[in-house]
């Protein structure tokens, strides 16, 4: 995983509630086996109609968003299936922060364990964000991961709170089975003194 | 200061947790399938790795496998089962594969085969995990990278969610099931008022219920956000178990009742969170828009957006409509649809395929409407064959399908056309999330089962006893 300091970049607003990742990433593109390309079908079925054209009024097409690194959401944003997909398709678009007032427990940590930063404001602190970036079309925003900051288009500087272990993780881009092996003795001691109450291959 | 269910069995699987930092869990049973662990498993092969427990993981192939015979002729989804097949054979991972008898929906062999244990931790690269919770098990979604952790270590770390108390009080009416139950309670809570909790489901209800009722209710806790949802295990959960393949025998059965039985939450035991769901007062459910808390009883009508004081809410639900094909104000029963499909982890184990076909029996689907039954395991499938249930749905003008999740999300060729709606037994009511352009509405199987004979909505409280 590469590490993850600061971001500077454009922001784009996708202002809906409840965005599930069944949305992020439609379940067509589910049976690829790699980890890499989702970008192009990020939001594929709001982002493109039927004839594979870009639909007028989608935040993503719309070309003051283009090459945006900071996504603003709703809340509860990425509720629903576990798909790690929507993580890795937000990161391949060119996303490196999602702010948005609260996640779907998998997906925040999936952006957890795959180098996208999932931040949470109070909801005002968001709705602020995107008023702000939606009068200043094009313009930039900072995320401080080291420093816990936001630095919104207006100069404000917001503070927001992120898991220790994780931040860490990220700051430093570390594997999370490395780390965990670090502890493989107590891993040993708990496996020897629990024995299983189940056995697949014995069926 | 008594402890609840989900801090006993935490505390039993707690490696390390040091303070401040997550907890690394042990996990007793991962169960994995073909689409979430392809990546996991290249990680893996990658690192030079190997599965630590293959003996305590189980694959399986359900996302994307067809339900009609012959073979698989979408390129991708059979390089994917094929990705599975070859990585079980190198890992070591015993693995119920198409055609083994064993296959299904890893939410319903995990139970029939007697893995799913009260007491276990349980996690599958798939957000209903939360189904094995109906046996007092904490089991869990979780994603890719925590797959391949989980395979790598037989280990997950985690913070330590709070929990939520969920009663059930008062008696359910005839025709108002588990399903409505669940429907009605994320319709309470909201599809966010679960986030970070695990919900612990009680009340006479529950008690009433069989393991396959308790799979429902459990099977939807993501929908209200919470990762995990669980039953106390009971006298109930015991017979289910009793004599299955994976279930212990003899002494290590009698040893087994012992710690399972210490397991319910203690008189005093405190939950961070307490609801409650009036039973008697639930009529049969129906979800109307985009995500499962958009609900509403049979008798009820389509919402009018305007109502909506969340401006946010407001815009969501306009959206929702607009997208459903719907006007507010619409009677349920006025909805007409065009499909019908019973099936997925929620609903597609025999007993609610036995709901469905009294229903149906010695009757006719209604002009116009297709109507799916994909029993949710082989098991489940021969099970209802030697009962002669594939004939009452069949007689009806039913599809008889093989086993699989099927239309739950179409990744497999069943799938909705665009502007299709649908009746179905499934969890999920997103956009596009049974075809691209589908019109989705989460009912018990009963109601879908009714709705398949009138071609629109009825009350199954109004159908002749």
């Amino acid at each position: 995983m590469k590490a993850v300091r600061r971001v500077t970049g454009r922001v784009a607003i996708l202002d809906r509630p409840d965005v599930d990742t069944d949305q992020i990433v439609p379940k067509q593109f589910l049976k690829r086996i790699g980890r890499t390309g989702y970008g192009d079908v990020l939001f594929f079925d709001w982002r493109y109609d039927e004839q594979g054209q870009p639909r007028q009024g989608f935040a993503l097409n719309d070309p003051a968003f283009a090459g945006a690194k900071v996504l603003l959401a709703g809340r509860n944003f990425g509720c629903g299936s576990s798909r790690e997909h929507a993580a890795w398709a937000l990161s391949d678009y060119g996303f490196d922060v999602v702010i948005a007032p609260s996640f779907g427990d998998i997906f925040r940590t999936n952006a957890g364990k795959t180098g996208l930063v999932a931040i949470v404001l109070p909801e005002r602190e968001v709705k602020g964000l995107m008023e702000s970036v939606d009068l200043d079309r094009g313009s930039e925003l900072t995320v401080d991961l080291e420093a816990r900051t936001v630095t919104a288009p207006d100069g404000r500087v917001l503070g927001f709170e992120f898991d220790e272990t994780t931040r860490h993780r990220l700051l430093h881009g570390l594997d999370d089975i490395d780390l965990t092996l670090e502890h493989a003795d107590e891993i040993a001691a708990y496996e020897a003194a629990h024995p299983s109450p189940v056995d697949t291959a014995a069926l | 200061m008594g402890k609840t269910l989900f801090e006993k069995i935490w505390e039993a699987h707690v490696v390390r947790e040091p303070p401040g930092e997550p907890a690394l869990l042990w996990v007793d049973l991962h169960l994995v399938h073909e689409v979430t662990s392809p990546q996991a498993f290249e990680g893996l092969r990658l690192a030079g790795r190997r599965v630590r427990r293959p003996d305590l993981t189980l694959a399986t192939m359900d996302h994307n496998v067809p339900t009609l015979p012959g073979p698989i002729t979408d390129p991708l989804a059979r390089a994917q089962l094929d990705a599975l097949r070859s990585n079980c054979e190198e890992f070591g991972v015993p693995l119920y594969a198409t055609g083994s008898g064993r296959e299904g929906i890893v939410h319903v062999i995990g139970p029939e085969l007697g893995l799913t244990q009260p007491g276990l931790t349980i996690v599958c690269g798939d957000s209903h995990t939360s189904t094995h919770g109906a046996f007092g098990a904490l089991a869990f979604g979780i994603g890719t990278s925590e797959v391949e952790h989980v395979l790598a270590t037989q280990t997950l770390g985690q913070r330590r969610p709070k929990s939520m108390l969920v009663r059930f009080e008062g008696e359910a009416a005839r025709g108002v099931t588990a399903k409505d139950l669940i429907l009605g309670a994320i319709g309470q809570l909201g599809v966010a008022g679960g986030v970070g909790h695990v919900l612990e489901y009680a009340g006479a209800a529950i008690r009433g219920f069989s393991l396959e009722s308790r799979m429902t209710i459990c099977n939807m806790s993501i929908e209200a956000g919470a990762r995990a949802g669980l039953v106390a295990p009971d006298e109930t959960t015991f017979a289910y178990l009793e004599g299955r393949p994976g279930s212990p025998t003899g002494a290590a059965w009698e040893r087994a009742l012992d710690r399972w039985r210490a397991l319910p939450s203690d008189p005093a035991a405190v939950y961070d969170s307490e609801v409650e769901i009036d039973v008697a007062s639930l009529a049969p459910q129906v979800t109307w828009g985009t995500n499962p808390g958009m609900v509403v009883p049979v008798t009820g009508r389509v919402p009018d957006p305007a109502e909506s004081a969340d401006p946010d809410d407001r815009a969501a639900a306009e959206r929702a409509l607009d997208y459903m094909g719907l006007r507010p104000g619409t009677p349920i029963q006025e909805i007409r649809i065009d499909r019908v499909f019973i099936g997925s982890c929620t609903n597609a184990r025999i007993e609610d395929l036995r709901i469905a076909a009294e229903i149906v029996a010695g009757k006719k689907v209604a002009p116009g409407v297709k109507a799916l039954v994909v029993p949710g395991s082989a098991q489940v499938k021969a099970h209802a064959e030697a009962d002669g249930l594939d004939r009452l749905f069949t007689d009806a003008g039913f599809e008889w399908r093989n086993a699989g999740c099927s239309m739950c999300l179409g990744m497999n060729p069943d799938v909705l056309a665009p502007g299709e709606r649908c009746a179905s037994t499934s969890n999920r009511n997103f956009e596009g999330r049974q075809g691209p352009g589908g019109r989705t509405h989460l009912v018990s199987p009963a109601m879908a089962a009714a709705a398949a004979l009138a071609g629109h909505f009825v009350d199954v409280r109004e159908l002749d006893a």
